[in-house]
């Protein structure tokens, strides 16, 4: 076994040969380093990244495993952390003008558990700015190439992420799901992306954006990985107040159970005349590849799904409104000198944010002034219950949903200028935030183009193991499991 | 429809400067989002409650006991501006 081909390992396949000696985490650590400096002027995966930190950490690991001392299976894996993820020490940006400098005091608590399990961090990803958008080109900073094809998008928010874990750029990465943020990009960049549970894993040390619907998770080669790292981040936080106290179960050792009998859900809304038809077939394909393995099948409907998207681009602008109010340019962040403080504040944020991050605030802003807060906010927080109560109903009948990903497969760069049509790319990933349930995202095929297809199944809250063991079990049965990019 | 001076009163309260080309371009763009919005209005919500957090959520507690915090230094060496352990703003209160 060679570091030369780091790009072909997985989390799980580098702790083995990290325990038989076959390779060590600085070799693989530098090997990753190689590939970024090498291939990241093309895909533009990573805002920051942190050389002499991770290679620290790596020669730190490697100790431990000469000594018999090592922290479990993420020890030595080298990982990206979406740039909305404090970081003690290393800059912060969120991808925006306004933050361009900041350097937190503290780690969240998914870095400081990554960092306890032994997981080194080569640096931080793209984003769309806050994290809002779906194409990583509202980047403050620079744009993210996909992969699979460099004229097109990664996807968004995560795309550095995803861009990062398909380009083999890092063994995994984490990013953040507020309405489809890790499910779409991993879609669009042939990768595995789990959303958590609202509330599994705790948000301390994450940089919000609307609060009730944010929730961090991995971007992985494959579901064991997922699995694997999940276990490291879940679990409860009495920093962030949302976290859920529930046991973390062992997410992979049930993974290899067979699926027979498992009722899939298959609601019709996701399968109408806008989703393109390589994707319906792709999908339909991969329910097939599923009831051969011995799952039930059932037609339902999800009736609210059509209103989803308008009542999260009310719900996640009107929190986003308010959680960005902080950057006036007093404590942190950047500072535009004004006649009086109102003025100061005005032209701080005007020369701090970009426009879609302007676009929601003023949105979000008009949601809840006054006049307006109960016909905008008060009434898509009642269609947000209508949504929650849809998987209800359909939870009572089946054990997971099984639907497309995306509508569309990845765009390319500057195709989507009209921001509506831009939100509508979340129409399947966006429920799932509304309702608060795991769900993840997994490739199942390619379009006649070369472009990932992503499969997407969708669980009861805190079920994520039934969610990872469906998903793996079809990805153990899909024809393209490691086929990767040419990157040259 | 929006109206040019909504947007002007939204973005004095979100202390956002806004240019001429930029209160149009927004004034066009947030119509067009809420007359997407305006969907919502055909479903019936009369009698159901409002969602604010997918997940039930209780009051968490803890004993007001002292614990170690971030030292001051750490947290104003972000400031743009301070002078000794303080964060230094703009005249706030008229002579």
């Amino acid at each position: 076994m060679t570091a030369a081909a780091v790009e072909e390992l997985c989390v799980s396949d580098l702790a083995e040969a990290y325990r038989r000696r076959d390779l060590t985490p600085v070799a693989v650590t530098r090997a990753y380093l190689d590939r970024i400096q090498a291939l990241d002027p093309r895909i533009d995966a990573y805002l920051t990244v942190t050389a002499d930190q991770a290679l620290a950490a790596a020669r730190a690991s490697e100790e431990r495993y000469r000594t018999h001392s090592e922290l479990g299976p993420l020890d030595g894996v080298p990982v990206a952390l979406k740039d909305v993820l404090c970081t003690r020490g290393v800059r912060t940006t969120c991808a925006s003008k306004i933050l361009e400098h900041f350097v937190p005091p503290y780690d969240a608590t998914v870095v400081e558990r990554l960092t306890r399990a032994g997981a080194l961090s080569l640096g931080k990803t793209n984003l769309d700015e806050f994290a809002m958008g779906s194409s990583t080109e509202h980047s403050g900073f620079k744009p993210t190439r996909n992969p699979w094809d460099l004229s097109r998008v990664p996807g968004g928010s995560s795309g550095g992420s995803a861009a990062a874990v398909a380009g083999g750029l890092a063994a995994a990465a984490f990013g953040t799901d507020t309405g489809g943020s890790i499910r779409q990009p991993a879609a669009f960049c042939g990768v595995v992306g789990l959303k958590p549970t609202y509330g599994r894993v705790s948000r301390y040390g994450l940089v919000a954006f609307a609060s009730s619907l944010d929730q961090i998770g991995p971007l992985t080669r494959n579901v064991r990985d997922a699995a694997l790292v999940l276990r490291v981040i879940a679990g409860h936080d009495r920093r962030d107040a949302t976290s859920i106290d529930a046991l973390v179960p062992d997410y992979a050792a049930a993974l290899d159970d067979d699926i027979r009998g498992l009722r899939l859900g298959i609601p019709a809304e996701y399968f109408a005349a806008g989703t393109d038809p390589e994707i319906d077939r792709a999908v339909r394909a991969a329910i097939d590849v599923l009831r051969g393995l011995g799952a039930t099948l059932h037609e339902l409907s999800l009736p609210t799904t059509d209103y989803a998207l308008a009542a999260y681009y009310l719900i996640a602008p009107a929190e986003a409104s308010s959680n960005l109010a902080r950057y006036d340019g007093v404590k942190y962040g950047l500072r535009v000198p004004g006649k009086d403080l109102v003025d100061m504040e005005s032209r701080t944020r005007a020369a701090g944010f970009g426009a879609e991050v302007k676009r929601r605030v003023m949105l979000g802003t008009y949601a809840l002034s006054a006049g307006y807060q109960e016909a905008y906010y008060g009434k898509a927080q009642k269609v947000r219950t209508l949504v929650r109560r849809d998987f209800e109903t359909a939870f009572a009948d089946v054990d997971l949903i099984v639907a497309p990903t995306t509508p569309n497969v990845a765009f390319t760069h500057g195709e989507k200028t009209d921001p509506l049509a831009m939100y509508l790319n979340d129409a399947f990933t966006i429920p799932a935030n509304l309702a608060g349930i795991p769900a993840i995202s997994v490739p199942c095929g390619f379009t006649a183009a070369g472009l990932p297809i992503g499969l997407q199944f969708i669980g009861r809250a805190l079920d994520e193991a039934r969610v990872l063991r469906a998903a793996h079990a079809y990805e153990t049965a899909a024809p393209w499991r490691g086929r990767r990019p040419n990157l040259g | 429809m929006i109206e040019r001076g909504d947007v002007e009163a939204v973005a004095r309260l979100a202390r956002l400067q806004l240019t001429e080309a930029e209160t149009e371009r927004l004034r066009e763009q947030l119509s067009a989002i809420l007359t997407y919005i305006d969907k919502l209005r055909a479903l019936d919500t009369d009698g159901v409650e409002p969602t604010s957090h997918a997940v039930p959520l209780v009051n968490v507690m803890r004993d007001d006991a002292p614990e170690p915090c971030l030292p001051a230094e750490a947290m104003l060496a972000n400031a743009p501006d301070r002078v000794d352990e303080f964060f230094r703003v703009p005249r706030i209160i008229e002579d």
